[in-house]
């Protein structure tokens, strides 16, 4: 009971904003008489949202998929990336400079390009692009974690004569965890990003991108607007679900004790 | 020294420079630790007694000498788990409980589980910690901390237990008290002692013998023998023979060039403690 008040008064205020917003947008809108093609009422999105469930529903998921593969791959290779260059540091110090200017990059600039490499209306060229979004932070955030390992960490598992795979195992992962999921979390805004972006320059018919620039096309401002708030409740949804693995493998860490109630 | 128990450590020219004809952090250390001995390295900061530490562990090279550990060379006495160390950061993995702390060593060392969790109790009860076995890192003050590295540092009962400064970063009271717990626990399980502190009077209270080291570069200036009646009490640090002890230690430090610079930050600390 007393955890469901605290739980309550916690959340009231979001709440109250939320509600204030949406209303003032709703009385706004019909206050000024806004035009459908600026800003519909938020009455008419919800709306559309339901009368075309089955049409948006399908072009998000088609879209989602794309973010979430191409996190898929851009992470694990970004992963993979970070164990080979802190184990030979030489490698590292010739290639970190670049790969942290190549994180500076606008690597959506590339997305007309990588239609033409990986193809227009497959789902792969999306990809690319949300995967090499991916890459550079957990690339960097992974890199971090590995070797801020403190020394004396190190030198107490050399006294046990400890092998490498060992210290790899038993302390350099486990003490990179809080920055591999800070570049994770990153990485899921980014696929997201990505992967409509990269629609936006073509891709395959029903896939959200494609048709939000459609429904803009055609003035269905109603539909393109209700693809828009879909795809930013799967984007919550996607880092949501990366932020509940980080506190159910975390548990122990002292940034995640704060979060809980005890 | 008797010739027929072999030195826990032997210690010959032992000499550590750092960088090419750099700074000589030590030079030409002899030093012989029997079994059963405490022995305290004091000296001021950048004398080198933290390295002359980990050269005995294997953690650093010296540059030239020799080191004999158990008998053996001090790689091989660290391959065979010779040694446990405790350093002045706990060094706890916050992702272990307690208990898992402390049975990391036996872990690596391929101990069942059913093995581990009995030594893990006997560690706990040794440290005073039954209850905490399942606590995280930072649930701990610092001295029960330091006392689960102690735990962990003893788990496999190595010969040789290695001390960098633990409890330097506790306060006065908690220090003592882990002083008096050290020494129970150095009674009970047999081992040798090797600690590094830059508190004189935590050193008297401790050794056996005392270390004194000269400021860089580092050298032993002399050896204080420390006859206070085993087991050390409370009552040891009111005892007049302490206090002799303490000023005989401060005086050899200030021989070893400790006044010619007055305003090392540990000056504080080697000035001594007054009885409480």
């Amino acid at each position: 009971m007393r955890r469901a008040r605290r739980v309550a008064d916690e959340w009231l205020p979001a709440i109250v904003v939320f509600v204030a917003g949406v209303g003032l947008w709703e009385g706004g809108v019909r206050a000024f008489d806004v035009q459908n093609f600026l800003l519909p009422p938020p009455s008419g999105i919800v709306q559309t949202l339901w009368e075309d469930r089955g049409q948006l529903w399908s072009a998000s998921f088609f879209t989602f998929r794309e973010a979430v593969g191409g996190f898929a791959i851009g992470c694990s290779a970004g992963f993979l990336a970070a164990v080979v260059l802190a184990r030979w540091r030489l490698l590292a110090t010739a290639v970190m400079p670049y790969a942290i200017a190549a994180g500076a990059i606008p690597i959506i600039a590339f997305a007309p390009i990588t239609n033409n490499w990986f193809g227009v209306t497959g789902m792969t060229s999306k990809m690319a692009i949300a995967a090499v979004l991916c890459f550079f932070p957990v690339l960097v955030n992974t890199m971090r974690g590995l070797t801020s390992v403190s020394p004396a960490a190190l030198e107490l598992m050399r006294s046990y004569a400890a092998g490498e795979l060992t210290v790899f195992r038993r302390v350099r992962l486990p003490s990179s965890l809080p920055f591999v999921f800070s570049g994770l979390k990153v990485a899921t805004v980014l696929a997201m990003i990505g992967a409509i972006v990269g629609d936006y320059f073509g891709g395959a018919p029903g896939a959200l991108g494609v048709e939000i620039r459609r429904w803009v096309g055609i003035f269905a401002f109603e539909q393109a607007w209700a693809g828009i708030v879909l795809a930013s409740l799967l984007g919550i949804v996607f880092y949501g679900s990366v932020a509940t693995v980080e506190r159910l493998t975390m548990g122990w860490h002292p940034s995640v004790r704060g979060a809980r109630s005890e | 020294m008797s010739e027929s128990r072999p030195a826990v450590v032997a210690l010959r020219g032992v000499t550590k420079s750092f960088g090419a004809g750099g700074v000589t952090a030590l030079q030409s250390i002899d030093l012989e630790v029997q079994p059963g001995e405490f022995v305290s390295l004091i000296g001021p900061s950048g004398c080198g007694k933290s390295t002359l530490l980990r050269i005995v562990g294997d953690l650093v090279e010296p540059t030239a000498g020799e080191v004999v550990v158990n008998g053996k060379s001090a790689r091989q006495a660290r391959l065979d788990g010779d040694y446990g160390i405790v350093f002045q950061d706990a060094v706890l993995y916050d992702w272990r409980t307690v208990a898992r702390n402390i049975s990391l060593p036996l872990e690596l060392l391929g101990w069942d589980r059913a093995r581990r969790a009995q030594r893990v109790r006997e560690l706990l009860d040794l440290v005073e910690l039954r209850g905490f076995e399942n606590h995280h890192p930072w649930q701990l003050s610092g001295g029960m901390q330091q006392r689960v590295a102690i735990a962990r540092a003893l788990s496999f009962s190595p010969a040789l237990l290695l001390m960098d400064e633990p409890f330097g970063a506790l306060d006065e009271m908690t220090r003592e008290r882990m002083n008096a717990e050290l020494l129970r626990i150095w009674e009970r399980s047999g081992s040798t002692v090797v600690f590094v502190t830059h508190s004189i009077s935590e050193a008297v209270f401790l050794s056996t013998r005392v270390v004194v080291m000269s400021r860089r570069p580092g050298r032993i200036a002399a050896i204080v023998d420390i006859d206070l009646p085993q087991p050390r009490t409370a009552d040891t640090r009111e005892d007049p023979r302490f206090f002799e002890l303490v000023t005989e230690v401060r005086d050899r430090l200030r021989e070893g060039g400790l006044d010619e610079d007055r305003t090392a930050p540990d000056e504080g600390e080697l000035v001594g403690e007054e009885a409480p």
